[in-house]
């Protein structure tokens, strides 16, 4: 099976193997033909139309204001609908560095977020703290903090990178089992049970 | 120069006073209160402006170097006090009834020297937690880090904040002020909030509808580039100036080069200069169109920010062919610039300038005529010039008020003394001031640039520098004219190929401090429509 869009052909991608690999997993899991054809229509849905959360820190978000006006106009994907609240969206794109005292903010940000949920890592400091690494107050990428899905390198990256960023995801979105996989989401349930929120004071 | 020496030797007589360009004093600290008072009242001087507050660490003393500046006579000062007893507890007595900025301005200080500023009434840290161990930018900072880990628990919360001082038989006496009366009703506003244009945190006690006070939360994008720049070589430290204010990164860039150029007694080309300046300008130009956009879309006109975003990708498209990028550019260079112009540089630039004028007059049709907008801004966050010189508001927000402070103007730099252009000022002092300053900002942009677009003269780009750069001992002080204001850099030079210490004062920061003072007794609708038009960008007030 080959995942792509219409516009684009299948060997124009990069990381097909990733995507190959879930498409594989899919197949071996065994699912029956109508809960199998169900998830293939609500992942279309899904798939395109992936709100973004509002937030940003830094250089990378004006680019992804940049992304949101008329020249890039990410309207033609079905992104445009960028949510304030996390309740309301689907992924949040971290465009910026996450320094010490944002990491617990950003951590409560993404457990607000509702299930399924997906993270992308837009930029250089989201990935590994880029041109800060080496600085007292800055975490050393986002990935000790939550799961990551698709990392856009680049500083900051072009919004024509975000847009690939986004797609790669939404191509992750439609080889998802919905029923039983992605809205129990058991991965993310291990990832939370190893890094624990401890005694939150008030 | 002489002038000014010779004004405080009369006033101060004993006191030393030395430096080439701008003179330092060096006051005792017992008597650093009563000469800052002088400085300000005196007639002859009238220093009412404090630019930045240097903390400093010389190893064997630490210390701060005050720069002051007169907006009367346009001199800029340096006063070098250092702090009264051991490592462990270093005094200075405080400015902040002097200068209102100081009491922020004595915080940073506080957080990252540790030095303790007598009846500061609000001496917290600013950017770093309640429980961080140790003092960052002193030299003997232990960086380990597992001293201060990354934690995704939320950090300890307090609701009081410390005032020092010293008794009659003197004593430090520390004594615990609430932050908010404690029946306070306090809303919590940010740092994740699409208005506050970042990662900034208002806790506002609200009375109904009035704000009473606002507690400015800041720290939520420090990224430590002061002590970063310390370990790296001097054209390495050049990067981090664009990812400060990322809409002014050829203006901060082209600063730390004069200054380092200054420093290095480095002459560069009149292309050079003039290629720099362009590229400031076209920088503002984009910049403000930005600004007006992201504003109108604050106050509920989205539409707006297609507009104006138009304007800014031409710029942008200008810019990548020169210098590759569409932000972060690294452009400027210690020397010159990194490349040549592009060749399309010249008619992209004169296409640009055709549409500017048409565009200003659509933003004033949609919007700045637009009765809604009028009524959300006439009137609304008031600054007078007093506050707005006391505060440090410069740039176009300080302009509103009345207050001529365009460092293009008063410090000319690079080529800008030979250039004809207007100072926008407005008395106005509200948010619709600021807002058309800004407006009116940009035709002036265009009309530098339609000054040097034919007249860019032939000859290099970049003059050969050493490829190991050292400079000598010393330290040196420049003011330069960000998008949003004057932006302060000073570096001092042990005489190795790394600065000892650079310090970077934002315009940004005092913007975010002035916004509890315009923001008491108005609506809190309000706080959205001041803190927007103030127009600050949350990783250049952190740094």
């Amino acid at each position: 099976m080959e995942v792509t869009t219409k516009s684009m052909p299948y060997d124009a991608w990069k990381d097909n193997e990733y995507i190959e690999g879930l498409v594989k997993q899919l197949q071996e899991s065994g699912t029956n033909v109508i809960v199998g054809s169900l998830d293939k229509l609500i992942n279309w849905g899904r798939s395109n139309s992936i709100w973004p959360l509002t937030f940003a820190t830094s250089c990378c978000g004006i680019e992804f204001v940049s992304l949101g006006a008329a020249r890039f106009d990410m309207a033609r994907f079905g992104w445009e609908v960028a949510r304030s609240s996390p309740r309301q969206a689907d992924f949040m794109m971290v465009a910026g560095t996450i320094v010490n005292r944002m990491v617990p903010v950003f951590r409560r940000l993404y457990d607000q977020l509702a299930e399924p949920k997906y993270v992308i890592a837009c930029g250089s400091c989201a990935i590994s703290g880029g041109p800060f690494r080496k600085s007292y107050h800055v975490a050393k990428g986002i990935e000790d903090i939550v799961p990551v899905d698709v990392f856009v390198p680049g500083c900051p990256p072009r919004p024509e990178a975000m847009i690939y960023g986004i797609m790669q995801l939404s191509r992750k979105i439609k080889v998802e089992r919905f029923f039983g996989g992605v809205n129990r989401q058991e991965k993310q349930a291990e990832f939370l049970a190893a890094h624990p929120v401890q005694g939150v004071e008030d | 120069m002489a002038n000014i020496t010779e004004k405080i030797n009369k006033l101060f007589p004993g006191i030393p006073v030395e430096g080439e360009n701008i003179p330092v004093l060096t006051v005792a600290e017992e008597k650093w209160h009563e000469t800052a008072l002088r400085l300000r009242d005196s007639e002859d001087l009238k220093m009412d402006y404090l630019v930045t507050i240097v903390g400093m660490d010389w190893k064997e003393s630490l210390g701060c170097i005050y720069y002051l500046m007169s907006s009367a006579f346009n001199q800029v000062i340096g006063v070098k006090v250092i702090a009264r007893g051991d490592r462990e507890k270093p005094l200075i007595q405080s400015v902040a009834d002097v200068w209102k900025v100081a009491t922020l301005y004595e915080r940073e200080v506080y957080d990252f020297f540790g030095i303790i500023f007598l009846d500061n009434p609000d001496m917290r840290r600013l950017f770093l937690n309640i429980d961080w161990v140790g003092y960052p930018l002193r030299k003997d900072y232990d960086e380990n880090p597992e001293i201060n880990p990354v934690s995704i628990e939320n950090e300890r919360q307090s609701d009081f904040t410390d005032v020092y001082s010293e008794d009659a038989a003197g004593n430090l006496v520390k004594k615990e002020v609430r932050v908010f009366e404690k029946e306070d009703f306090v809303v919590n506003i940010g740092p994740q909030h699409p208005a506050t244009h970042g990662v900034l945190r208002f806790r506002t006690a609200v009375d109904g509808e009035t704000v009473k006070k606002i507690d400015v939360y800041m720290g939520y994008i420090h990224r430590g580039v002061e002590k970063l720049c310390e370990n790296l070589t001097y054209p390495q430290t050049l990067h981090f100036m664009d990812r400060l204010d990322y809409f002014s990164a050829h203006n901060y860039h082209h600063a730390l080069c004069i200054l380092i150029e200054k420093a290095a007694g480095i002459e560069i080309s009149r292309r050079a200069q003039v290629i720099r300046v362009m590229m400031d300008e076209l920088s503002r130009i984009a910049s403000h169109c930005l600004f007006i956009g992201t504003y109108c879309m604050d106050l509920g006109a989205t539409t707006m920010l297609f507009y104006t975003l138009r304007v800014r990708e031409q710029i942008l498209d200008i810019m990548e062919k020169t210098c590759g990028a569409r932000m972060t550019f690294n452009y400027d260079c210690i020397g010159g610039v990194m490349a040549d112009l592009d060749k399309d540089f010249v008619a992209d630039v004169k296409a640009l300038l055709e549409v500017i004028p048409k565009n200003i007059k659509e933003y004033n049709e949609i919007f700045t005529g637009n009765v809604i907008a009028r009524n959300r801004l006439e009137g609304v966050g008031v600054l007078s010039r007093e506050d707005a010189i006391a505060y440090a508001i410069t740039g176009p927000s300080g302009r509103a008020s009345g207050w001529a402070c365009d460092m293009r103007k008063l410090q000319p730099y690079s080529i800008y003394s030979e250039l004809d252009f207007e100072e926008v000022i407005a008395h106005e002092g509200d948010s619709m001031a600021r807002f058309k300053c800004r407006l009116e900002e940009i035709e002036q942009s265009a009309r530098i640039l339609e000054q040097l677009v034919d007249n860019i003269p032939e000859g290099e780009y970049c003059v050969k520098v050493p490829k190991v750069l050292k400079l000598p001992a010393g330290s040196w002080f420049q003011l330069t004219e960000g998008c949003r204001g004057a932006f302060g850099l000073y570096l001092e030079s042990d005489g190795s190929t790394k600065p000892y210490r650079l310090k970077i004062a934002p315009p940004c920061l005092p913007a975010a401090a002035v916004v509890d003072h315009l923001t008491r007794g108005e609506k809190i609708a309000d706080l959205i429509t001041i803190g927007g038009s103030l127009d600050y960008i949350v990783p250049d007030i952190d740094r």
